[in-house]
């Protein structure tokens, strides 16, 4: 590599540099980078707040994207979104930059750290060795801030973890340029200026309709609500069309997506129904109050959806009839998301 | 999902525990706060499983190496969790090549500079590579 010997100075001169940022964590890297980059910035929001205006919540299913032979389930907005919307919506000056080379990726953050600036960054969770190996696969869109150096190390803060954690260099550079899909290029970003003053309603309208929007009005099967439904269909034909390790396989995807890490439980909807609920008391809207108590129960039932395929993966247990009541309780789900978001949509403000 | 509701499964798998991830519960009154949790047998059963099918794969790989059918990368591609398209781009090759590289017979005949690339994708040394399987 052409840029070898310059990383490699990087790599050795290292001031110690610290900003005075406060980690917290969070349920989700991304929404949690983001309060916690506009907490560093004297804005007092939380997760869910950042969450929903940043119109996190989501469901796809894409049956012809595999990774490892297993089709791609996810109950999220697709990354980089709620950073990028958050920040439009409250009128905040950002700076984002990709790179080509790997020492211009680490001198810019240096660079940043020198001026005192935390930076969010996306990475390659393979490499963050800091993390237990259990959640270490190649996902490349994993978001932390790094918010100084000390003694050659990068302090990071990753909202997922309870306390923050240190990263050396030569894994923290695989980490920004992981290959794969997605590729994050050393992707760093940082809050330039907030305006004086934030009035969050707009941003909670405009989240809201655009969540409406992405759930409700995709006319292909394989986003939105429209999307529970083609999985549920699928899982019904699971113990016909694939051998029972394939079965077993599939199903477990789709619990780590909902539970495993990251999404706050129930893949996402408490989340959500959290911020339905914050957004009530901000603007004093009864409404969503009501809506935030009957997301909660559907993300219950996500829950007992994933418990009882859960079961079946324990049973090794490809009988027709389990996979049907399975396929019975997501298109239960998907028939409420439906009418939920319709009823999200028609909110009187 | 109430407050009380909330599981706190252990899971000692490779650390997974070591994360008490934030969940969010309601209290009594219905209203939301976040708490942690060290995880929920549904999830911790998911991730064992899939790593199981990982290890079984590699082994299954291993023996394969050992008999002479394939080539280290194929093994140590499966070790690093990696599949072809990720390991091509790694490489800066197309995926044929990179697939030519699990025959034995083209692995044995690569010249120093691609052995040493896979190494660093790798990170592993040189003996580790061409030794394995020996």
């Amino acid at each position: 590599m052409a840029n070898e010997p310059a990383l490699h100075r990087i790599l050795i001169y290292c001031p110690q540099l610290t900003t005075s940022f406060q980690h917290h964590q969070h349920a989700h890297c991304e929404s949690g980078v983001t309060a916690n980059l506009l907490q560093h910035n004297g804005i007092h929001i939380s997760e869910p707040m950042t969450f929903g205006i940043g119109a996190g919540i989501f469901f796809g299913h894409l049956p012809f994207i595999k990774v490892s032979g297993i089709p791609g389930t996810t109950f999220r907005i697709w990354p980089g979104y709620i950073f990028k919307r958050v920040t439009q919506r409250l009128g905040i000056n950002i700076h984002t930059e990709k790179f080509g080379s790997e020492a211009k990726a680490m001198a810019a953050l240096d660079d940043a750290l020198a001026r005192n600036i935390p930076v969010g960054m996306i990475t390659g969770v393979y490499y963050l060795d800091y993390l237990p190996e259990a959640f270490r696969f190649h996902f490349n869109a994993h978001n932390l801030v790094v918010y100084g150096k000390e003694d050659g190390r990068y302090l990071v803060s990753d909202p997922v973890l309870e306390m923050p954690a240190t990263i050396g260099p030569e894994a923290l550079v695989k980490a920004r340029f992981a290959k794969g899909v997605p590729e994050p290029k050393g992707k760093m970003y940082y809050i330039k200026e907030v305006p004086g003053h934030i009035d969050l309603t707009k941003g909670i309208k405009d989240g809201i309709k655009q969540t409406c929007f992405f759930m409700s009005s995709p006319p292909v099967p394989w986003f939105g609500v429209n999307a529970i439904h083609l999985l549920a269909k699928k899982i019904e034909q699971y113990p016909q069309k694939l051998t029972p390790r394939q079965c077993t396989l599939y199903l477990g995807n789709i619990i780590r997506m909902q539970e495993e890490i990251g999404t706050g439980g129930g893949g996402f909807r408490f989340l959500y129904a959290a911020f339905l609920q914050e957004a009530a008391q901000y603007t004093g809207n009864n409404e969503l109050g009501r809506l935030s108590e009957r997301y909660t129960a559907i993300g219950d039932q996500w829950r007992h959806f994933a418990y009882s395929a859960a079961r079946l993966c324990k049973a090794r247990n490809s009988d027709l009839v389990s996979y049907t009541e399975l396929s019975k309780l997501l298109h239960d789900i998907g028939d409420k998301e439906k009418q939920f978001f319709k009823d999200l949509k028609a909110v009187k403000w | 999902m109430k407050l009380n509701e909330v599981p706190q499964d252990k899971e000692a798998f490779k650390g997974k525990s070591n994360v008490h991830k934030l969940l969010y519960a309601t209290s009594d009154d219905g209203s939301y706060t976040s708490v942690n949790s060290e995880g929920w047998e549904a999830e911790n059963l998911a991730t064992t499983q899939a790593w199981e099918a990982v290890l079984e794969d590699l082994k299954e790989t291993e023996a394969q190496v050992r008999r002479g059918a394939l080539s280290p990368v194929a093994y140590f591609m499966q070790k690093s969790l990696m599949e072809l398209p990720v390991l091509a781009r790694y490489m800066g090759k197309w995926k044929w090549q990179v697939k030519r590289h699990f025959k034995p017979e083209v692995f044995r005949k690569l010249d120093n500079n691609t052995l040493a690339k896979y190494c660093r994708v790798f990170g592993i040394t040189l003996s580790e590579l061409q030794g394995f399987g020996q």
